[in-house]
């Protein structure tokens, strides 16, 4: 056996039971699909006191049509994204992405909200308790070098989640529930520029569900990654494009990527397409303009250069083919 | 939280026969398995979901048994490698790794067989495509995969009744 810290579980089958769970314990964590979250907490990087399990809360497993778009609850699993009818046919890069997510057993059990809090990654933090001890750690986790930028005092490590970026082509917003009750916010609004807290949520709050806008549905979209091993990984780069054309110029046109910063984020710029014919000319140009906002460290085996061109080839790859 | 005792009972059906178990709440499905149980088919391969070795049905479905908690199994049906056999026959998809020689080493192969079986009772006739989609979360040193493809098509005609026809 390995080794596992000594916590308590908890399973509540209400959303208020785990917030309140979660807001008394300081040192409670919230634990779905658990396919990345108990690999830390076997690797010893997460040392919870309290896990939470919130597989029991029926109320966070529905993809519903409501009004205003499509509700996704955080405890839908991603095999049932991917395999939902409204998600397949409207927003096709939500559900790309999905498939898209490490291996098949993995995507049977892990959920929409686990890979959008996913942690972040590194080389030097991604590993057993001896490798991350005989390097005295680093500055994520109880060291303080980072060993990807030594002598800087910022985390790099990388968000490394397919689905963030296909829901932000599409200006998803996301439910958060906490001591103060339910808000609704910005998917955007979920992450910053940093990776050592990449997630802006607060102690006790939960992310309970994804909303995608009506107004986009149809709107044609894919998603793709690099990876190391093909069948199952983690992306070394991924971008999601957004693109509608009126079979000539760009109508609308979005670009998100993941993997090549500690947060997923849009390219900035794309708008200056709107109106414009998508020629090769143009098509490169994208895949500068991505490259040059992907800002990739040594925080994979592969390296930062090739991260940082293959993203741009993707995006203008997925641009060009939705072109048509 | 005046309950501060760490462990949970747990009632399952483990291949076939209910079981109320008192589990630690840190124990993993997989040390459950192999250390409380003494169903050892189910093998260790990695710690991080990587090579698929510790699949096992859950509710039947593909699951890590080393990323599962023994605890969040209560109220499920648990299946291993243990369950396939009917009192020593072996069921299509152990016969057809048999035949078509799909074990080398041995490691991977309860985690790939159990992975397979889940693959076929969703879709009993996988095209090669559908396979190596279906197993790409279980790893195999030894063989290329290709004698493994050949393993599950092998089950899903036996399934299907079409080994007979041929051998007839």
């Amino acid at each position: 056996m390995e080794f596992m810290p000594d916590f308590k579980l908890h399973r509540p089958d209400n959303i208020e039971d785990a917030v309140r769970l979660r807001a008394e314990e300081p040192d409670a964590l919230f634990v779905a699909g658990g396919t990345d979250m108990i690999v830390n907490v076997r690797r010893g990087i997460e040392q919870p006191k309290h896990l939470i399990d919130i597989t029991a809360i029926e109320e966070l497993k529905s993809i519903l049509p409501d009004g205003d778009g499509l509700h996704i609850g955080a405890g839908v699993s991603l095999k049932e994204l991917q395999s939902d009818e409204d998600v397949l046919r409207d927003y096709p890069a939500v559900a790309e992405a999905a498939r898209a997510v490490a291996g098949p057993t993995h995507q049977e059990y892990g959920t929409v909200g686990g890979n959008l809090c996913l942690d972040t990654r590194c080389l030097f933090y991604n590993q057993s308790e001896w490798w991350r001890q005989s390097n005295d750690y680093c500055l994520k986790e109880r060291g303080d070098t980072c060993h990807v930028a030594p002598g800087g005092k910022r985390c790099f490590a990388a968000f490394s989640g397919d689905v963030a970026p296909s829901l932000l082509v599409y200006g998803a917003e996301i439910d958060v529930v906490g001591p103060n009750g339910r808000r609704r916010m910005p998917l955007t609004d979920l992450y910053r520029n940093d990776g050592m807290a990449h997630l802006t949520l607060e102690a006790g709050d939960m992310l309970t569900a994804v909303h995608l806008p009506k107004a986009l549905a149809g709107s044609p979209s894919r998603y793709e990654k690099a990876r190391v091993r093909g069948s199952i990984d983690f992306p070394l780069a991924g971008a999601a494009v957004r693109l509608e054309t009126d079979g000539k110029t760009v109508k609308d046109f979005v670009v998100a990527l993941t993997a090549v910063n500690p947060y997923p984020q849009i390219v900035k710029g794309t708008d200056a397409y709107v109106g414009r014919e998508l020629t090769g000319e143009a098509l490169d140009e994208i895949r500068e303009l991505v490259r040059k906002q992907a800002k990739p460290m040594r925080t994979t085996t592969v390296a930062p250069w090739y991260r940082r061109r293959v993203v741009g080839a993707l995006a203008r790859r997925l641009t060009e083919e939705l072109a048509g | 939280m005046s309950d501060d005792a760490k462990q949970s009972i747990v009632r399952s059906t483990l291949n076939g026969r209910p079981r109320r178990d008192f589990v630690p709440d840190n124990m993993l499905l997989v040390d459950f398995l192999r250390e409380t149980v003494g169903l050892t088919g189910t093998k260790i391969g990695c710690d991080g979901g990587e090579c698929g070795c510790c699949t096992v049905l859950i509710d039947g479905e593909p699951r890590h048994a080393c990323l599962t908690l023994a605890a969040v199994c209560d109220g499920t049906e648990i299946e291993t490698i243990e369950s396939l056999d009917t009192g020593g026959r072996l069921a299509a998809i152990q016969r057809g790794f048999n035949e078509k020689l799909g074990a080398q080493c041995g490691f991977c192969t309860p985690g790939m067989v159990m992975a397979a079986e889940g693959l076929l009772r969703e879709n009993p006739n996988p095209t090669d495509d559908d396979i190596r989609a279906g197993l790409a979360a279980n790893i195999c040193r030894c063989t290329g995969y290709v004698k493994i493809l050949e393993a599950v098509h092998f089950a899903a005609d036996e399934l299907a009744g079409r080994n007979k026809e041929a051998a007839a």
